[in-house]
């Protein structure tokens, strides 16, 4: 396999020059991983989980205490199989503070990239992602109101915050595929871009109003938009690994439908795609994903923008690879990016949106040179 | 085959197809013609549900707006007029999203079926030398052969052309038609299209429909609608004179 690729891509090489045009990049098209199948071998997926785990214990080692694997590794097994923990100070450092928080970005990581991937299959456009809907906007102006109107709910009081950023998500979702309906029946991507932008606007507009009101809150605010998993906790985890887990599901049953969707809407309706049905449930499907990230982390620019456009250079546009990579590509994202915030500046904590947004947006001036450079 | 009737199609108040009937049977290639603007190829995205529409579009006999649209694309394939492939798909990709009608769910491995099609679609159109290469680098030709190869691996048994070969040069409007010639030759098949290209229609339709602002002005056999009087009257000149002043600038050639 490995010889015919390379020596379609020569033949490519000699016929592209041969006709005047610019030779292609090769050694993307002439990747051995990208023509071995349509799905991930196990073995592929095992290579990107250990990257992912390995990049997740790295982050649990360092801080602004380091500690070293082995113990970090004895810890944590220590935890999974309940035996009595021997005092130290790495298990005080590792299970209540930093194991959950690194969880948490893991999945956050994931999630968002995961979103981002999505969108922009279904719209066909490579500078979409989760937020692109509108709905992360939304998620936040809950926030933001729960902040700094103390709004806490009885049964659940510390997780004010967190709810009403899933239930103003909600909102913002019927909101937005309502006006859409109403504008446009066939729910046409420039309508969704469309509307999401507005929306978007009109959000933050109400958010600028209210912290213009909050007074003190202001700082809380402005710390929250800018997205921090700092305080993350082992239920948020959960609740963040059930999300993924399902509406993961729900996408990739969909990656024959997304690779259509990112060939041409027309052409996805051609081959038999029911465009509306499956235009609704990616939709659906990514504003829960957002909702719930944005209400656990807070609004974290980039991930979901620039992880799936440097996965789609490993792997290909097809979905049914592009999905799982940009799951783990993002993880990986975010670890390193709440790393660096945590680290960069000890004992100052960098917000993490500031930092993924910071080398999200290099990271996408690179790759928009690289592709028209060629 | 295919019927449709009273088929009328209005964007907000402005009517572009207006109560349309004909019907298409087997072994026929129906060429939709009249100028721009006459409401031909809103005619094809009815019968493909992508616009809204009253009226009835049956498929030997059932609703097409009441079928799944994975049902309708086993029975109806589109080859459209232009492509813009968003990402880096290789050519074999966007052929086999041509049997996604006719593969059951996303987990179920490769069928025999499905990858002789695909096989078959690459090499009936000649781009089975190409199947690894990326979309984004191929000529428009290419593209389009690509995108023929993929409605043949669909295996429909009516097609619906778009101006398909609008933007190619010669030598791919001849290999497309040619294609496309050798594909009706099978029993079952119809083939519907718009052109704009008078001679082309008459070189390779059976029949044809002219319209002109949304209503059918003729239909029947090529040789009958395509007279030069009626053509005349719907694009508002002689039309014959002009192709004949296009012919003879080759006057003297040999």
């Amino acid at each position: 396999m490995a010889i015919l690729s390379a020596r379609n891509c020569r033949k490519h090489h000699t016929k592209a020059n041969g006709d005047g045009k610019r030779p292609h990049l090769c050694f993307l098209k002439g990747n051995d991983m990208r023509k071995k199948a349509e799905h991930f071998r196990l073995s592929e997926y095992l290579i990107f989980a250990g990257i992912t785990l390995f990049t997740l214990c790295a982050c649990i080692c360092i801080g602004s205490v380091n500690i070293p694997m082995n113990e970090t590794l004895t810890v944590i097994w220590n935890a999974i199989i309940r035996a009595p923990q021997p005092e130290s100070l790495a298990a005080s450092i590792i299970l209540p503070v930093r194991l959950p928080r690194v969880i948490c970005v893991a999945l956050s990581g994931a999630a968002l990239s995961l979103a981002g991937a999505a969108m922009q299959g279904l719209l066909k456009n490579p500078l979409a992602d989760g937020s692109t809907l509108g709905v992360s906007s939304g998620a936040s102006l809950g926030a933001v109101l729960a902040i700094a109107f103390g709004i806490t709910f009885p049964a659940i009081p510390f997780a004010g915050t967190m709810i009403m950023a899933i239930i103003f998500a909600f909102l913002s979702l019927l909101i937005i595929l309502g006006l859409s309906y109403k504008l446009d029946y066939s729910l046409s991507t420039n309508t969704i871009i469309l509307i999401g932008v507005i929306y978007s606007m009109f959000v933050s507009s109400a958010m600028n109003v209210i912290i213009a009101f909050a007074g003190d809150k202001v700082k809380d605010i402005t710390f929250w938009t800018m997205g921090s998993l700092q305080n993350s906790s082992y239920k948020n985890a959960v609740i963040l690994a059930g999300v993924l887990l399902i509406c993961g599901g729900i996408l990739f049953s969909l990656a024959r439908e997304l690779n259509a969707f990112a060939v041409g809407e027309d052409n996805a309706r051609h081959i038999g795609v029911d465009v509306r049905k499956t235009k609704l449930i990616v939709l659906i499907t990514v504003s829960i994903l957002i909702g719930v990230c944005v209400s656990i982390g807070g609004t974290i620019g980039f991930v979901g923008l620039v992880t799936p456009h440097m996965v789609r250079m490993l792997v290909g546009p097809n979905h049914k690879r592009l999905l799982p990579a940009s799951a783990f590509g993002g993880a990986v994202f975010l670890l390193l990016a709440d790393l660096v915030a945590r680290i960069l500046l000890d004992p100052i904590e960098l917000p993490i949106g500031v930092v993924t947004s910071l080398v999200g947006a290099l990271v996408f001036i690179f790759i928009f040179y690289q592709t028209r450079k060629r | 085959m295919l019927q449709v009737h009273n088929l009328t199609v209005s964007y907000g108040s402005h009517t572009v197809v207006d109560h349309l009937s004909f019907q298409v049977v087997e072994g026929q290639w129906l060429m939709i013609v009249g100028p721009n603007g006459a409401g031909k190829s809103t005619i094809l995205n009815a019968i493909t549900q992508g616009v809204n529409y009253t009226g009835t579009v049956l498929l030997n006999g059932t609703d097409v707006k009441k079928q799944k649209a994975s049902s309708r694309a086993r029975e109806i394939g589109v080859l459209a007029q232009n492509h813009h492939v968003g990402y880096e798909f290789t050519v074999e990709e966007i052929v086999r999203l041509g049997r996604y009608a006719h593969s059951s769910g996303l987990l179920s491995g490769r069928r025999n079926e499905d990858e002789a099609a695909v096989q078959r679609a690459l090499e009936l159109t000649g781009m089975a030398p190409q199947r690894q290469q990326s979309v984004l680098t191929l000529s428009g030709g290419e593209l389009q052969r690509t995108f023929l190869a993929q409605v043949f691996a669909q295996g429909p048994r009516l097609l619906l052309l778009d101006e398909p070969t609008n933007h190619l040069d010669l030598v791919y409007q001849k290999q497309v038609f040619a294609l496309i010639s050798e594909w009706l030759k099978t029993p079952g098949r119809a083939v519907v299209s718009v052109v704009h290209d008078l001679s082309l229609a008459r070189a390779f339709g059976t029949n044809a429909l002219l319209m002109h602002k949304g209503r059918a002005v003729a239909q029947g056999e090529v040789k009958d609608v395509m007279s030069s009087g009626q053509l005349d009257r719907v694009y508002g000149m002689d039309v014959r004179d002009w192709m004949r002043t296009m012919l003879s600038q080759w006057d003297g050639d040999e």
